[in-house]
């Protein structure tokens, strides 16, 4: 029998399985995509220092790695159940059913939807599928796209499609209804933007900086935002209008924006049209933890990890023996996080199958976890520390007893 | 109408690839080997991969990575298929779907 299936070949998965199998396990790699990189194939953005981090790249390093390691990476494989038999993991592809001692679930980000009328309509996508589209694919999603919502990934992925030659017409927000929540109210959507206003280009940032002074500056902040955005790359941002539906009979042929109020209400009179072929929907990201529900982990939802997480220690263990997790699906950090949690994972589980690991070491690899999560460049969520921290607190309550666990 | 991005300034010059040439509703498409079924019918401007099971309205790709399922198509006759993860070969016979017959309900509408 196997040591170990990884399931999810992204950052995570992948340097779990290049760690695990330098410490000699015998390991197997699912993914249902038909490369290894999972959502690090798509990222693209200049670092500080001008360097650029270019997702494709490094897929490819890891792979090659995972290659000379002979490492059974199998691709185009889904999983849709998992049992727990006699001590060991039953994994039921599509395929076969596969058996080890061990199992990871490194499953990463799904992303949230935003409900517009006309959502449905060929040529709306979600600005994921447009960065996979164009940095992977190479195809263009349309000539000219509308991205519905203001956030971290969909200002990052408006300026990978600015780079690639593809014009986008506006960044603007949803339409406030009972399912678009803060995402759709000018303030809130200002108020996390100036979190993460030391990513953007000068612009941005000097009024960011400005406005992050007090209360009163952030209301006028808003107020006297211009109706027509403030431009990023060229991009015109719009905090002030809102998509309030997407025009197209067969496909996309454009969007109806409105200007709204600070909190959010449409002013009436004030729709345009605005012409576009394709238009990307930006809801944020989730953790993707199905197939963790699947064995009986038990969960919590905490918005500062973007969901609801699979219950786990800072070694990525669960409470269930053989079970681990790595990545997005414990909340969603950028991808070098997910790559210290792989590893951090790999040598928890190469510990717990005997095999010789100083408590030094994993206990340096714990630390790496925490040193590259303060020095991320992209942080999805502003207190994603006092997230982990809220988790590490019910895993010391499950582990002195004070909470049951229900499996 | 979409196109390939075959200079990008960062990621440099498309690798070329093997064309291979397949059908979608009967219409002869080429695309990359081993590219995703809707990456090659994007490139070639087909954005509607199928019509809704009961609406009967246009589908393309949503999430592109696997999780929605909006891309389902019928590849070399069997259903269900996500374009967006399945590889494009040569020869392939790819239809979108329409709308499926709901006897029990069209009955209704003229009984009931």
């Amino acid at each position: 029998m196997r040591d170990l299936i990884i399931i999810g070949s992204g950052p995570a998965g992948l340097t779990a399985a290049i760690t695990a199998a330098e410490h000699g396990l015998d390991i197997l790699v699912i993914d249902e995509y038909l490369k290894p990189g999972g959502r690090l194939l798509g990222q693209l953005y200049e670092e500080p220092g001008g360097n650029w981090w270019n997702g494709i790249e490094e897929s490819r390093k890891l792979s090659e790695r995972a290659g000379a390691l002979g490492l059974d990476i199998r691709l185009g494989v889904s999983v849709h159940n998992i049992e727990q038999e006699n001590g060991s993991w039953l994994v039921y592809t599509d395929r076969e059913t596969f058996e080890a001692k061990s199992l990871l679930l490194a499953t990463g980000a799904a992303e949230a939807p935003v409900a517009i009328p006309g959502w449905t309509l060929p040529g709306v996508m979600s600005v994921g599928a447009a960065q996979v589209m164009t940095n992977v694919h190479r195809v263009k999603p349309g000539q000219k796209g509308v991205i519905i919502g203001v956030n971290v990934l969909s200002s990052a992925i408006a300026m990978e499609l600015h780079i690639a030659g593809i014009e986008v017409a506006a960044i603007a927000l949803p339409k406030n209804n009972r399912v678009n929540g803060s995402a759709a109210i000018p303030t809130e959507v200002m108020n996390a933007l100036l979190h993460v206003s030391h990513m953007a280009p000068s612009a941005f940032v000097k009024m960011g900086s400005k406005l992050m002074k007090n209360e009163f500056m952030k209301k006028m902040g808003i107020t006297f935002y211009p109706k027509n955005g403030v431009r990023m790359w060229d991009i015109p941002v719009m905090l002030r209008k809102a998509v309030i539906r997407i025009e197209g009979t067969d496909q996309v042929e454009g969007v109806t924006l409105a200007t709204v109020t600070a909190d959010g209400k449409v002013i009436s009179g004030t729709e345009e049209v605005i012409g576009c072929d394709f238009v990307c929907i930006a809801g944020g990201l989730y953790p993707l933890a199905e197939l963790a529900a699947l064995t009986g982990c038990p969960f919590y939802h905490i918005d500062e990890l973007g969901g609801s997480v699979p219950l786990h220690s800072e070694d990525m263990r669960t409470p269930l023996d053989g079970l681990y997790v790595a990545g997005n699906i414990t909340g969603i950090e950028g991808a070098k996080v997910a790559m210290s949690q792989g590893k951090t994972a790999a040598l928890s589980i190469a510990k717990d199958l005997g095999k010789d690991i100083a408590e030094a070491s994993l206990s340096e690899a714990i630390r790496q976890i925490s040193s590259t999560r303060s020095d991320a460049h992209i942080q999805f969520h502003q207190d994603v520390e006092v997230g982990r921290r809220k988790l590490q607190e019910y895993w010391e309550q499950h582990a002195t007893g004070k909470r049951n666990i229900l499996v | 109408m979409t196109e390939r991005i075959l200079d990008h300034p960062v990621l440099g010059a498309l690798e070329p690839d093997q064309t291979v040439t397949f059908t979608f509703n009967g219409m002869t498409y080429e695309g990359r080997d081993g590219e995703p079924i809707a990456a090659a019918l994007l490139a070639a401007g087909v954005r509607t991969l199928r019509h809704h099971e009961e609406s009967g309205t246009p589908r393309g790709i949503y999430c592109n990575i696997g999780h929605c399922f909006e891309c389902r198509v019928e590849v070399d006759g069997q259903q269900g298929v996500r374009a967006c993860l399945t590889p494009v070969r040569e020869g392939m016979v790819i239809n979108g779907g329409g709308p499926l017959p709901a006897p029990v309900r069209d009955w209704r509408k003229n009984h009931a």
